[in-house]
């Protein structure tokens, strides 16, 4: 087994090896692309970590979190700020942040209510039900979506900047993917020292290991799970701002789809772990933005879902602790 | 919260007169008689007065009120009438469908072709109890298994392979026909056996995952299976067209049994020619959920159901008992995957077609959901949460959306709400009743109870 999961690997590799050579330039313009999908999966794997560290649920809601935000997210830029492509770049930075502020907050106060009324009364029970139970808050959750906003998708005017921030011999990089670097660097830096450095980060951290521990020594497991809920509905609604941003255009199940790839990239990384959530997100944005925009045989778009949902399957069987999770008795 | 409910109402019952002590002290005959004539009269004035009223509502009734009041088990060989009459209740259903009363809010009773639906996706609930209700694994991605069945038959009863020619006691088949074309009768079983093989290749790998994990692996297959079929017309650049892409497969041989049977022993040659085709394929479908039915049943109570639900139960010390986990896991996959494959070749043959449009995950929620609400591990409770669910979907919410819009003056567009309202449904039922409305008792006793250990830090609130 270990044999042929080196042999895929180093397949891709030399796929990625050949495709370099045959167009340097081209190369590292795809990888761009990827590196910003990347950070905006990493946003939504982050959310799918936090839960799964503390509670081991899968949220499957979470996606649709997400999607509630980006759609709260386009209609606050386009409708109450009324930006435009013609906007000054400070009323830009302004409705950005203003947005980004309402949105994480919307989002967090969402997440932490789903907790509290659908998975706070199943804790005691088999984990199959919460599980279920999630499964269910999503289809809610996008038919909230379909009655505000319709089945159709809601169009975001392209309000950022296109021009390129710097071009060299072919390699361009353009103000639209830094703008997305620039939003997501920060947020996940404040989440790590949030989780490594304060006290409220000790609970999480605490409450994630042995929750009847952390109950003992007097941390209120109730509130410290709420708090984490909070923080990762933060994370989807900062996600979902961004992909208004960058892609555009959004509706209901955009949600769903996006949040099944970015909990493929925390099971890749290792589910649980914050910094293996952004390598993975990171590795699956690539991977996703090679597939599409590579032209030596790469499958294409037609088949991205399915080559990310072979690496989820293959992640699980051939080391279900992820890259960077570490071993664990149950892991298999 | 339940407690408190019931406690309210058995006080305003004792305010007529009726209090518990009094109620558990009756004979369980006048009991269920009560209970049911309450019932009854209850629907009967909402038909009544909402519905429109057709004599036929209280000859239902009067069945209805036979068949549950006297106590069939005592008599020699009662075990039968309930089941023998249920099922002569459903082979008549084409008579008596267009005298049948319209009900409050749903509207009419169901169309022949939606009782077809109902029954098959009985079928593929059935098959996916075997898997979550028996055995306890939660499976997100059952609607690949439905998609290989109808493409089994896709592939086995039409013109798509053109330039292969293959007659395997197919009945009609027109001029210049070309491809692979065996009688339905013998795909059925081919395909059950084809998606349990595929069911256990994917079990294999994945199975000693842990529950949730296996949710995800299995949610994953569910995701590239209609893709590999959205895209398999030209798999991989060859050139190969191996499912037609998203036109799908059209047109499927309908199942019949050919021009000497139909002039011998007057078996319909074709269903697809018959008069009464809805008729032939909703006797064939009860048929095969019969089938179903009987196989759940026995192997519930073999030596092998015993081990998935001692699986489901405490996997641990099921292995410590010696039960083999794999190879039990994986026979609980493949069996449901063989119901799985087999109805899905059937609704292909009825659809005539089978197209990638119809195996998104929604529809694998929407199995679930069937399985859930009816109660996981019970065969009644699954058949009846299948049918009620495929009536909603195929009829009952358009009905019951616009009888909502005329008594409301709204403009809801309802259907397009369906998988909110599943949603609904399954935090609900998890929420408050996670045994399902018709519950197997030990599955409740088991929800009840919780398999984990009770937490600490609720155990002041648990109690309550």
């Amino acid at each position: 087994m270990p044999l042929v999961a080196s042999l895929l690997v180093l397949g891709l590799f030399a796929w990625l090896i050949v495709n370099f050579l045959k167009g340097p330039a081209y190369f590292t313009n795809i990888a761009f692309i990827g590196l910003t999908n990347g950070a905006v999966y990493a946003l939504v794997a982050l959310g799918y970590t936090l839960v799964y560290g503390i509670l081991e649920l899968i949220n499957f809601a979470h996606g649709d979190v997400f999607m509630l935000g980006g759609l709260l997210s386009a209609t606050m830029i386009d409708a109450v700020f009324g930006v435009t492509t013609k906007s000054s770049t400070g009323f830009l930075i302004l409705a950005i942040v203003c947005t980004m502020g309402v949105a994480m907050l919307a989002c967090g106060v969402l997440n932490a209510t789903i907790e509290r009324v659908a998975y706070r009364p199943l804790r005691g029970a088999p984990r199959l039900a919460p599980l279920i139970t999630a499964i269910g808050m999503s289809f809610i959750l996008e038919d909230v979506a379909i009655g505000w906003k319709g089945p159709g998708y809601t169009a975001l005017p392209n309000v950022l900047p296109k021009g390129s921030v710097f071009s060299v011999g072919g390699v361009t990089y353009t103000w639209e993917k830094l703008i997305v670097i620039m939003i997501t660097a920060p947020v996940l830096f404040a989440l790590v020292y949030l989780v490594q450095s304060t006290r409220q980060g000790k609970a999480m951290r605490a409450t994630a290991q042995d929750r009847d521990a952390a109950a003992m020594m007097g941390i209120n497991v109730n509130r410290t799970i709420s708090f984490t809920f909070l923080i990762a509905g933060g994370l989807a609604g900062a996600g979902g701002l961004v992909y208004a941003l960058y892609f555009g255009q959004l509706r209901y199940d955009s949600g769903f789809q996006l949040g099944l790839i970015a909990f493929t990239a925390a099971v890749l990384g290792g589910i649980g772990n914050l910094p293996g959530a952004v390598l993975g997100a990171l590795i699956i944005g690539f991977i996703q933005a090679f597939n599409e925009g590579l032209q030596w045989h790469s499958p294409g778009s037609d088949w991205t879902e399915s080559i990310v949902f072979s690496i989820l399957i293959l992640i699980l069987v051939f080391r279900p602790e992820g890259l960077l999770g570490e071993r664990t008795p149950e892991g298999g | 919260m339940r407690q408190s409910i019931v406690r309210g109402w058995w006080s305003a019952l004792g305010a007529v007169g009726l209090t518990e002590p009094r109620w558990r002290a009756l004979p369980p005959g006048r009991r269920r008689a009560i209970k049911t004539a309450t019932w009854l009269a209850i629907l009967l004035v909402l038909i009544a007065l909402f519905g429109v009223w057709k004599i036929a509502a209280l000859a239902i009734a009067a069945v209805v009120a036979l068949l549950v009041v006297p106590a069939w088990n005592r008599i020699p060989g009662g075990k039968f009438v309930l089941p023998v009459a249920v099922l002569g209740i459903f082979i008549c259903y084409p008579w008596y469908v267009g005298w049948m009363p319209q009900l409050p809010i749903f509207g009419p009773f169901p169309q022949l072709s939606t009782v077809v639906v109902m029954l098959i996706f009985s079928m593929m609930a059935l098959g996916l109890n075997f898997v979550v209700g028996y055995a306890g694994l939660l499976d997100l991605g059952y609607v690949a298994f439905y998609a290989m069945g109808a493409y089994m038959a896709g592939w086995f009863a039409s013109n798509q392979f053109a330039n292969q020619h293959l007659d395997l006691g197919a009945v009609g088949l027109f001029q210049g026909w070309s491809g692979y074309h065996i009688t339905i009768w013998l795909l059925l079983p081919m395909a059950g056996v084809a998606t349990a093989v595929i069911g256990i290749l994917i079990g294999l790998p994945t199975l000693r995952l842990r529950g949730d994990y296996l949710a995800i692996v299995t949610l994953g297959f569910g995701e590239i299976m209609p893709q590999i079929a959205r895209n398999g017309d030209n798999l991989f650049g060859t050139g190969f067209n191996l499912t037609n892409g998203t036109g799908g497969i059209t047109p499927i041989d309908g199942p019949g049994f050919g021009n000497w049977a139909q002039t011998h022993l007057h078996l319909p040659a074709n269903y697809l020619n018959a008069q009464n085709f809805d008729s032939l394929y909703l006797w064939t479908a009860i048929g095969l959920v019969a089938i179903t039915v009987f196989c759940s049943m026995r192997l519930r109570d073999s030596r092998l159901g015993r081990a998935w639900i001692a699986i489901r139960e405490d996997e641990t010390a099921a292995a410590a008992m010696g039960i083999p986990l794999m190879r039990t896991k994986t026979w609980a996959y493949a069996t449901g995957a063989f119901f799985g494959g087999v109805a899905g070749a059937y609704y292909a043959s009825y659809k005539s077609g089978a197209f990638p449009d119809d195996f998104f995950f929604n529809i694998s929620v929407f199995i679930l959901c069937m399985v859930i609400l009816g109660g996981m591990g019970n065969i009644w409770g699954v058949i009846f949460g299948a049918c009620f669910l495929a009536y909603l979907d195929r009829e009952g919410l358009s009905n019951v959306g616009a009888w909502f819009n005329n008594h409301f003056h709204t403009n809801l567009n309802v259907p397009l709400y369906e998988f909110g309202i599943y949603g609904v449904i399954i935090v609900i039922v998890m929420l408050f009743r996670p045994e399902g409305l018709i519950p197997s008792q030990r599955r409740a006793a088991e929800l009840h109870e919780g398999v984990h250990d009770e937490p600490l830090y609720e155990a002041e609130t648990a109690g309550a």
